[in-house]
């Protein structure tokens, strides 16, 4: 009779504490779950909304329709993919590079991580109106220097070819965003126990097979995240290319971005701006499920 | 691997431990390919800052020198003094300051509450939280863009730095969340088991002996948000909800002004301008660089 007692105020006591523990839970989370669900659910959701109407009345998918006979949409999705398709794959190189190399011991290692980890550190807005006086023709840096290296003759207006002002583009997202691979990657290196190294070097390997056969397979995980979210954040690249060139020369710059933006504050057609981005959000959660479902696949367990 | 070999495996043990974090063993033409390497590492990460940096500093005559001079000749500070007594870049300065700082403080706050209950608690709506957090770091910003501005236009937030905190604070909360959990994670939880013991409520627990024990992790997660790029650093959003002149922050007020006409830009003080923009981010990544990097990649990525 007493040790049931016992029994039957403890369990009182444990649904009390878990209760409270609940409660004071829902207390702690619910100023971040409320914030998150206004400013990062509801857009969505509404952007759904707004895509199927137009002056408050409901119209089906005569927004998506005249999407798809929409010249200048077509062509701002083709430059967003190219920008995509040659600056993520660049960054991860360069990304990849530059962790292999802090992840060394050597003199000033600090100072290097620091620098490496700066662009992403500095306002990309600012940091491309830095770029755009380096790019600038007739005062510009990196006129000066081609020069003096004779790889060009005469100066170049950088921004004011299409293909040029291309190029100028993806160094300066490159140079931005290359640390946040870095960063990444680097993380990835650490987890890597360095028992395997000495393993594989009483085998006989040498520093290539090393990196290929532990460190590429290893650092996989890492990878396939730096290249979702980079592949993701380019898709949606605005700052560097309105500031830089402002989608010209003659459109050849513009990223779907851009658009989307003068299609709301210059067009004022927000519902039209709905729509794109509806159609452009299932098109790249599509591309990453084919990243995920490639990459993905053959995972390395140690 | 025989017996024979193993003698000389042990000796050698230490080596091998050492060699792939240790760039003393290269030798020859590999550790100047090594050199090499750091360096234009350095290099191409710093140009733009520090060109910017020169530019800023030669006077209006020499800035526009054909062929560029490198270092400036003469050191002029017109450039400063101009930016700093244009009322309009002060303005733009501190209203990046107070939405930076508000920012901040309200992600850190938030972010410590939420970081406790997902690493301590038993939580019903855990999996819900975490799918928002995803939501609002996986998707680029332009996505939220329309329904958003209809959200501050709708509540005359319009030019107001709440519109900007609102936003600012919603996306910075993944990576601050993100942090704290992981911060909260390696406190033993007999300390708060002994302290439940002794009769503390779980409010004062959080108080009296959790956040004297996180100041550290609170700092470095407090300089990743201000540095992350939802604070000081974000464009998109002050762009499109800061129509007023006045209410502007720094980089769109930056941007704009190097937008203005094609013959008129007054590049010297833009120069100016960036460099006392970036300057205190780029002292606050030198002073604080192995804060930030051990924060952002202890234990960071796994599976």
């Amino acid at each position: 009779m007493k040790k049931e007692g016992r029994y039957i105020s403890r369990t009182l006591e444990n649904m009390s504490k878990n209760l409270s523990e609940q409660r004071f839970g829902l207390f702690l989370i619910l100023p971040s779950f409320f914030i998150l669900a206004l400013i990062a659910l509801y857009p969505i959701l509404r952007n759904l909304v707004l895509s199927f109407m137009e002056q408050g009345r409901f119209v089906g998918f005569s927004n998506f329709s005249a999407l798809f006979q929409d010249e200048r949409f077509r062509s701002v999705l083709i430059n967003t993919a190219i920008f995509c398709l040659i600056s993520v794959p660049l960054e991860l190189i360069l990304g990849l590079t530059f962790a292999l190399v802090l992840h060394q011991k050597f003199f000033g290692r600090g100072f290097a991580r620091a620098v490496s980890f700066l662009p992403w550190a500095l306002p990309t807005a600012v940091m491309a109106v830095a770029w755009k006086w380096i790019f600038n023709d007739t005062y510009g840096v990196f006129n000066d220097i081609l020069l003096r290296l004779h790889l060009i003759k005469e100066p170049l207006a950088w921004l004011g070819r299409p293909n040029l002002a291309f190029f100028c583009i993806v160094l300066a997202e490159v140079w931005k965003c290359t640390p946040f691979v870095t960063v990444i990657i680097l993380a990835g290196l650490q987890t890597i126990p360095l028992e395997l190294y000495e393993a594989i070097r009483v085998d006989g390997a040498n520093s290539w097979q090393r990196f290929r056969l532990i460190t590429l397979p290893l650092l996989k995980p890492a990878i396939l995240v730096a290249l979702i979210f980079r592949s993701i954040q380019a898709f949606g690249v605005f700052d560097s290319i309105w500031v830089l060139t402002g989608g010209g020369p003659g459109g050849s710059t513009e990223p779907i971005s851009l658009y989307i933006y003068d299609t709301v504050f210059r067009y004022l057609k927000f519902n039209y701006a709905a729509s794109m981005v509806c159609f452009s959000f299932i098109f790249f959660l599509l591309f990453i499920l084919i990243i995920y479902l490639t990459f993905s696949r053959r995972q390395i367990e140690y | 691997m025989s017996i024979k070999n193993a003698p000389a495996y042990r000796q050698s043990n230490k080596k091998y431990r050492l060699a792939p974090l240790d760039s003393k063993h290269l030798t020859g033409l590999a550790r100047i390919f090594f050199c090499l390497a750091i360096i234009s590492m350095v290099v191409f990460n710093l140009a733009p800052f520090l060109w910017q940096f020169f530019s800023s500093l030669k006077n209006s005559k020499e800035l526009y020198l054909v062929p560029v001079t490198y270092i400036p000749a003469k050191v002029s500070l017109t450039a400063y003094e101009k930016v700093i007594s244009n009322p309009l870049f002060l303005r733009y300065f501190l209203n990046s300051v107070i939405v930076s700082i508000f920012t901040t403080f309200v992600t850190l706050s938030l972010a410590s509450f939420a970081g406790y209950a997902l690493s301590r608690l038993k939580l019903k709506f855990k999996t819900a939280l975490q799918f928002l957090l995803l939501l609002a770091c996986l998707f680029p910003q332009i996505i939220f863009l329309v329904p958003l501005y209809e959200l501050m236009a709708r509540f005359s937030l319009i030019s107001k730095p709440l519109a900007l905190v609102l936003p600012y604070v919603t996306f910075s909360l993944p990576l601050a969340i993100w942090m704290m959990t992981r911060f909260f994670l390696t406190i033993p939880k007999e300390i708060e088991e002994q302290a439940m013991v002794d009769g503390f409520k779980r409010l004062a627990i959080l108080r009296k002996i959790i956040l004297p024990l996180s100041w550290p992790a609170l700092a470095t997660t407090a300089i990743l948000i201000f540095i992350g790029p939802f604070a000081w650093n974000e464009f998109l959003f002050s762009l499109s909800f800061m129509i007023k002149d006045t209410s502007k922050t720094v980089p769109v007020g930056i941007a704009l002004l190097s937008g203005t006409s094609m013959y008129e830009i007054p590049w010297s003080q833009i120069c100016a301008a960036c460099v006392l923009t970036t300057l205190p981010l780029v002292l606050f990544v030198i002073i604080f660089e192995r804060k930030i990097i051990e924060g952002l990649t202890r234990g960071a990525v796994k599976g």
